[in-house]
């Protein structure tokens, strides 16, 4: 039995946090955020230098052909060093939805760009503020032309294409190809809670699309599955540097003539991050088992992965900011980057209450919870 | 990354299992548990027939050598590799076999000799702890050391080479059926705390052991109060130097920690299949939101226990040392039992305060939970060792520390 990442996945797991750490990655995020920067471009390209976003893509259109299960190491890193960059808007989400697509032509065209870095992609999927229903889509696609509009798109203003949800005219959900350079497509950057990761609402007015598929329900729901367990790697990664953060200012700062985390009060608060990082930790080692298997098991291991490692990110950097007092709740202080980045991750593919919802669904279909 | 067995222990989890399959009845579903064979009266006879059962079932293991898989042979044991006990505890748990009983001698007194008594002594004793034949219990807490064990004050006196023990113990499990004891005294009360500690086994028979039953609030009675009047024990049987009982102790409480693992009674299938039954406002249980959601954060507790668990086993199965990830399973069960417990109550409704087929295992495991989030580390002295063992922060400032004991302030109860 080995239920754990491959001594060559840690190594390259290593080999991204050093990168990180060297860059400084953290500072990085707060250039973005006080700059007008949408990503920062330097960074992503030594991301790309490093083979990074070709790792899923196979050989054969240039990429360098792993697997899903690198891809977690590496979300675990980016998490960590709460990234500026549109990884996981390119790789998780627009890569893998080219990967899932039968279109040998799409895939020849834009996995070798994706893969050498040279264009990035996105996922263009809410419409509302609740999180779109199979019935709740109204952007639609006719005769190749898609219209409507999709709002707060993650790095919409950064990517060259989209992949679109759409209603088609058979009435069906569709995925779809756009480029976002078209002058039918209209793109409107955010100000946003988290800005070191840019959003945009995007309006398509009549703008060509090319087909990934035109009966796509199910394979949006995989898409979102397959992402939410790299999404929740990137969440164990800032919740374990917030539990990090937390401990190592309460060993530190003294008051009342000693160190604070000597205090229970501390202690405990510590230690209810660490209980909540290590479930969402073990879950999201099944949901990367589950992922790279390409298990029936997915449904259910991506929303328990995606649940428990929302909740580990969102309580980790709260109370992180807490452990910190006044300090913690300043602008110079990075509490609040880890704060805003849990938030983020969050929202982007879908909230708590919509992944606990698909869990529960997951676990009635299956009829086997245990 | 796998679940699947090495060519070795894919091997020996099949010899595991054909013995089994011919000296126990396999479970037909995870929660077929075994029953004793004659349960007459609830608490008296029921229990010694489930020991008798128990008995003959663990003597049946050592006879083919399956008792204290992880012990040197000439104990007892089998030599075998942590992962081989490991997949034994797997395959066991799908046969419908007693259990109870033997864990605090094999998990705790069990190593605590292999550590520190005399090689006459091991030969002694631990062939038939493992066997089932002598059952041996802890007597540790008093009413005035629970989390703060080191306070405790049952006192031993030597006289040549004789101890006299007086004093006494609190939350005995298994008093009323041990043969023998491991029990911490304090030989020292002029010494600061943690020094003055001396660590010994007895013959639970000897003159002056007194055990009463602790009735609790589940209504059984697990635990004993066990009273010391002048009870003699040799010097030959005191574990480890006078003085040291604090170290010994240690050894033993490490043992514990590893012993107490998932609270048993509700878990997330119960409450699973009681939403989907269970009418809410008209409608399944099930399809309410609220419900849904509490359904998916009990899941969750219970998938990371799971794989939090396969994680550990994957690191025995590869040779390296389990981390100390393990150490969130006792305070993450148990309060999930209490809550699934108290929400199953709630969404039966006032029904759920009569007790009957359907209301029972949820009643009692809301009145089992308080106790479990207690024993063997309380939740509070769990998030210390978490923070302070795993994490590395600071112990607390003690002020009893360096202090003699006889100088340590202490409440008018104790």
């Amino acid at each position: 039995m080995n239920f754990n990442f491959s001594e060559d996945q840690l190594l390259m797991k290593e080999e991204v946090k050093k990168l990180l750490d060297k860059e400084n990655s953290v500072k990085r995020n707060r250039n973005v955020l006080e700059s007008d920067e949408k990503f920062d471009k330097e960074l992503w390209g030594q991301l790309v230098q490093m083979g990074l976003t070709a790792t899923t893509i196979p050989e054969e259109y240039g990429g360098i052909g792993m697997g899903f299960l690198e891809l977690c190491v590496i979300a675990e890193e980016l998490g960590r060093g709460i990234a500026p960059v549109p990884f996981s808007s390119s790789v998780y989400l627009a890569t893998t939805a080219i990967l899932n697509t039968s279109n040998e032509e799409l895939k020849k065209d834009y996995l070798p760009k994706l893969a050498s870095g040279d264009i990035i992609g996105t996922l263009a999927h809410s419409e509302k503020t609740t999180f779109p229903s199979e019935s709740g889509i109204s952007v639609s696609c006719k005769s190749g032309k898609i219209s409507g509009k999709k709002i707060a798109v993650p790095d919409g203003d950064i990517a060259n294409f989209a992949i679109v949800s759409a209603k088609t005219d058979n009435d069906k959900i569709g995925l779809f190809l756009v480029d976002l350079s078209s002058k039918e497509v209209e793109i409107n950057s955010l100000e946003t809670f988290d800005p070191s990761r840019s959003h945009a609402d995007i309006t398509f007015n009549n703008a060509e699309a090319k087909e990934l598929s035109n009966d796509a329900w199910e394979n949006i729901e995989k898409l979102l599955n397959q992402s939410a367990v790299l999404f929740a790697f990137e969440q164990v990664g800032g919740a374990e540097a917030a539990m990090n953060q937390a401990k190592e200012y309460a060993m530190g700062r003294y008051a009342f003539g000693r160190a604070i985390a000597s205090f229970q009060a501390i202690k405990h608060k510590v230690a209810d991050m660490y209980i909540s990082l290590q479930l969402a930790r073990s879950n999201c080692y099944y949901g990367a088992w589950a992922l790279s298997n390409d298990a029936p098991e997915l449904p259910t291991a991506a929303a328990t992965a995606r649940v428990s490692a929302t909740k580990a990110f969102y309580e980790c950097s709260k109370e992180n900011i807490q452990t910190h007092g006044g300090m913690g709740a300043t602008w110079e202080f990075d509490c609040h980057l880890f704060y805003r980045r849990a938030r983020l991750l969050s929202s982007n593919i879908g909230s708590q209450g919509i992944w606990k919802d698909k869990l529960i669904t997951s676990l009635e279909k299956s009829n086997s919870p245990s | 990354m796998d679940f699947n067995d090495t060519i070795e222990e894919a091997k020996f989890r099949e010899e595991v299992s054909n013995w089994l399959s011919a000296n126990a009845e396999k479970k037909e579903h995870a929660k077929d548990i075994y029953r004793p064979s004659e349960m007459s009266s609830e608490n008296e006879s029921g229990e010694s027939s489930a020991l008798k059962d128990a008995k003959d079932w663990m003597a049946k293991k050592y006879g083919s050598g399956w008792a204290c898989l992880h012990w040197p042979k000439d104990y007892g044991g089998r030599d075998a590799t942590p992962m081989e006990r490991v997949i034994w505890g797997q395959e066991e748990s799908k046969f419908k076999v007693p259990g109870g009983f033997f864990e605090i001698g094999q998990g705790m007194a069990g190593p605590v000799l292999m550590s520190y008594a005399t090689e006459e002594q091991k030969k002694r004793y631990l062939p038939p702890m493992a066997k089932g034949e002598e059952i041996w219990c802890q007597l540790f807490s008093e009413p005035g050391a629970g989390s703060d064990l080191a306070g405790i004050k049952t006192k031993a006196e030597l006289d040549g080479d004789t101890w006299t023990i007086n004093g006494q113990k609190v939350w005995t499990s298994g008093a009323h059926y041990s043969d023998y004891g491991i029990i911490v005294t304090r030989s020292d009360f002029s010494a600061p705390k943690h020094k003055g500690l001396t660590y010994f086994f007895l013959d639970m028979k000897s003159p002056g052991v007194e055990v009463r039953p602790i009735k609790q609030i589940t209504g059984g009675a697990n635990f004993n109060e066990v009273y010391f009047t002048d009870v003699k024990i040799p010097d030959s049987q005191r574990l480890g130097e006078v003085g040291d009982g604090w170290k010994v102790s240690l050894t033993t409480l490490m043992n514990e920690r590893l012993a107490v693992g998932d609270a048993s009674g509700v878990d997330f299938q119960e409450i699973f299949e009681l939403a989907k039954e269970q009418d809410f406002n008209g409608d399944a249980a099930i399809s309410n939101g609220s419900v849904r959601e509490k359904l998916a954060d009990w899941y969750c507790e219970q998938s990371g226990l799971k794989y939090t668990k396969m994680r550990n086993i994957s690191a025995l199965s590869q040779g390296s040392t389990p981390g100390p990830e393990a150490s969130i399973t006792k305070i993450v069960s148990a309060n999930k039992l209490q809550e699934i417990a108290n929400f199953g109550m709630d969404l039966m409704d006032n029904a759920s305060i009569a007790r009957d087929e359907d209301t029972a295992i949820f009643q009692g495991s809301l009145l089992g939970a308080p106790l479990i989030r207690i024993a063997g580390g309380t939740d509070e002295v769990l998030r210390n060792i978490i923070a302070e063992q795993v994490l590395g922060m600071p112990q607390d400032i003690r002020v009893d520390k360096n202090v003699p004991f006889n100088e340590i302030p202490t409440g008018s109860k104790n």
